[in-house]
């Protein structure tokens, strides 16, 4: 029996039953997407394989479809100049004067500078290696504001790398693949930028919101940004160097202030990626978010002689694997020749007042040496000899130390036991 | 004597398929970054022209899966969040396909005003989502940049539906 000839042969569904069933089906799928898309700037995941695959291959499409709109642009391009070019001529000459004394304070300035560093033998930061790459395609919607460039991973370009152009800052690398990148510009919504404001030094961010003029948020201080103050790139949290210039600050119609951007000012067809690389890069963020004292879980249990020792000094402490604890007896340890690694130094059970001197370390000297010798032990710097010797030696005039007793000691943290067994070892030598 | 180029048979290709490949052709061509007399080219949302037009013409199954693609390839090209513009292509399928029986054969001034009123609907969607993904209000400036050359889409719209419109022999 043919399928026609069947009980479905009179089925009719209507064409709009079918059509609302195949929107609600893509629309499903829509938002699945929506709720699963990874935008994320500055993760190398949030550029998936799909979003690689297609920028690699939209970057020599875009080039060939937009051909004919280059051409137009050009043409555009060499009228504009036609007509501009007597009026460009004097503003030129104008400004050509204004920089030339700003070249020379330029020079004079860079020479004293390099000095400086030389003196101060400062750390400066080294040349950053740059890539040029071409633009491609260009989205300006309020919603996206990116741009595909010609280069990537082939060039050393890689996510993070910030972008400019001979105006300023365009904004920072956020996809690449072997040859072409995504580059968020500033004025995208998603794009969060570290600022200051070169005049005061004062820091702001500088938030993307899909229009030509970003916000500067996050001001502080009162007149901390004036209208033409130069917004330059902040350097902080290690994304940007430090001093990029960015635009210019200007107060909105609704009070809050903006930046006109530099990088407008600049052709849109040519960038160059700053092949820039910083330590939160160089860094995994685990590494940087772990706790400050995670190390002394981690570390070994001490062996049975260090914990025998340490709970000699601390008797209300026990440490899981090690002997059970002695009471504490301090003349016996003092009397025994000290090994290398011994965490108490002879100095430490020598004295109460040695005792502290070796505990608090340099930032007590003055303290300590007071008992003995005030004058003496501030003025003069330790010579040869660590603070803990010194606060340990007899010195004349000095009140001699109290005897050892058979009393318990004041119980001494761990960690400052540690401090005080350096500073020890670092007075025998 | 007839011809076989007599006989023409209007079929989705010639309603959804070469549509849609203009549809990304002229979407290439619009990014291009260009300035003519200092002025960037529009970037209006061109699958909400096809969105409008297709279930006014007929409706299919074949329209929300081409718009779903359509909107996956405006995300890719602009770097949007992907289903954005599908989301936003769909809902202006699905508003007219629910509302066909009242727009149909109606003049263009009452076609503008429920294409006006649709893009809108769309246009707002996307506003809010990228507010609650960005936590940051996108300009309002740049929506109505966006909005506007939108906007003067319809007659490309108005003028597909005519030229389709029962042309789909099929559907006679």
């Amino acid at each position: 029996m043919a399928f026609r000839d069947g009980p479905f042969e009179n089925l009719k569904v209507p064409l709009g039953i079918t059509a609302a069933f195949a929107v609600i089906a893509a629309g499903a799928v829509a938002i699945l997407l929506l709720i699963g898309d990874k935008r994320d700037a500055l993760k190398t995941e949030g550029y998936g394989a799909v979003r690689g695959a297609f920028a690699k291959a939209a970057a020599p499409t875009n080039g060939v479809f937009a051909a004919p709109v280059r051409w137009v642009g050009s043409a555009s391009d060499w009228i504009g100049d036609y007509f501009n070019a007597v009026d460009e001529n004097r503003r030129l000459k104008q400004k050509v004067a204004q920089l030339e004394a700003v070249r020379d304070n330029n020079i004079a300035l860079n020479n004293i500078n390099r000095r400086y560093e030389a003196l101060l033998n400062l750390r400066v930061q080294p040349a950053v290696e740059m890539a040029t790459a071409r633009t491609v395609a260009e989205s300006r919607g309020p919603f996206a504001n990116a741009r595909l460039i010609d280069a990537g991973t082939d060039k050393r370009i890689r996510v993070g790398n910030p972008v400019i152009n001979e105006q300023g800052l365009v904004g920072r690398v956020v996809g690449v693949t072997n040859s072409a990148s995504r580059v968020l510009l500033l004025s995208d919504v998603a794009s969060r930028t570290p600022v200051l404001v070169d005049r005061s030094d004062a820091r702001a961010i500088l938030v993307g919101d899909g229009g030509a003029n970003p916000r500067l948020e996050f001001l502080r201080g009162v007149d901390s940004v004036k209208e033409g103050d130069r917004i330059l790139s902040s350097g902080d949290g290690g994304i940007f160097p430090r001093g990029l210039p960015v635009g210019e600050a200007a107060k909105a119609l609704d009070g809050s202030w903006r930046v006109k951007l530099y990088a407008e000012r600049g052709d849109l067809d040519y960038v160059r990626v700053l092949l820039f690389q910083d330590f939160s890069q160089l860094l995994k963020p685990d590494t940087l978010n772990a706790p400050p004292l995670a190390s002394l879980q981690t570390a070994p249990q001490p062996s049975p002689e260090l914990a025998a020792k340490i709970d000699a000094l601390h008797p209300a402490r026990t440490y899981p694997g090690a002997a059970a604890p002695k009471p504490a007896v301090a003349a016996p340890v003092a009397a025994q020749p000290t090994p290398a690694k011994t965490p108490a130094p002879a100095a430490k059970v020598a004295a109460p007042a040695s005792d502290k001197a070796a505990d608090k370390g340099k930032a007590d000297k003055g303290k300590v040496a007071a008992k003995s010798d005030k004058k003496g032990a501030t003025d003069k710097p330790a010579s040869g000899k660590s603070t803990a010797d010194k606060a340990s030696a007899p010195k004349a005039g000095a009140k001699p130390a109290p005897a050892k007793t058979g009393t318990p000691k004041k119980p001494v943290p761990y960690n400052r036991l540690k401090n005080a067994d350096a500073q020890g070892a670092g007075g025998r030598q | 004597m007839r011809t076989r180029s007599a006989v023409r048979v209007v079929g989705p290709l010639h309603w959804v398929i070469y549509p849609s490949l203009i549809c990304m052709a002229i979407t290439v061509i619009l990014g291009t970054p260009v300035r003519i007399f200092t002025l960037p080219l529009p970037e209006p949302v061109i699958p909400l022209c096809l969105a409008f037009a297709w279930p006014l013409i007929r409706p299919s199954m074949l329209g929300p899966l081409m718009l779903l693609l359509l909107g996956v390839f405006v995300d890719l090209y602009h770097n949007a969040p992907l289903g954005l513009t599908s989301v936003a292509a769909l809902g202006v399928y699905g508003g007219v396909l629910a509302a066909r029986p009242i727009i149909v054969g109606q003049e263009p001034r009452v076609l503008f005003a429920w294409w006006m009123g649709l893009i809108t609907v769309a246009f707002l969607f996307d506003y809010l989502f990228m507010m609650l993904q960005t936590q940051v209000a996108p300009s309002i400036i740049a929506v109505i940049l966006q909005f506007l050359p939108t906007a003067m889409l319809f007659p490309v719209a108005y003028w597909l539906y005519q030229r389709f419109d029962d042309g789909d022999v099929r559907f006679r």
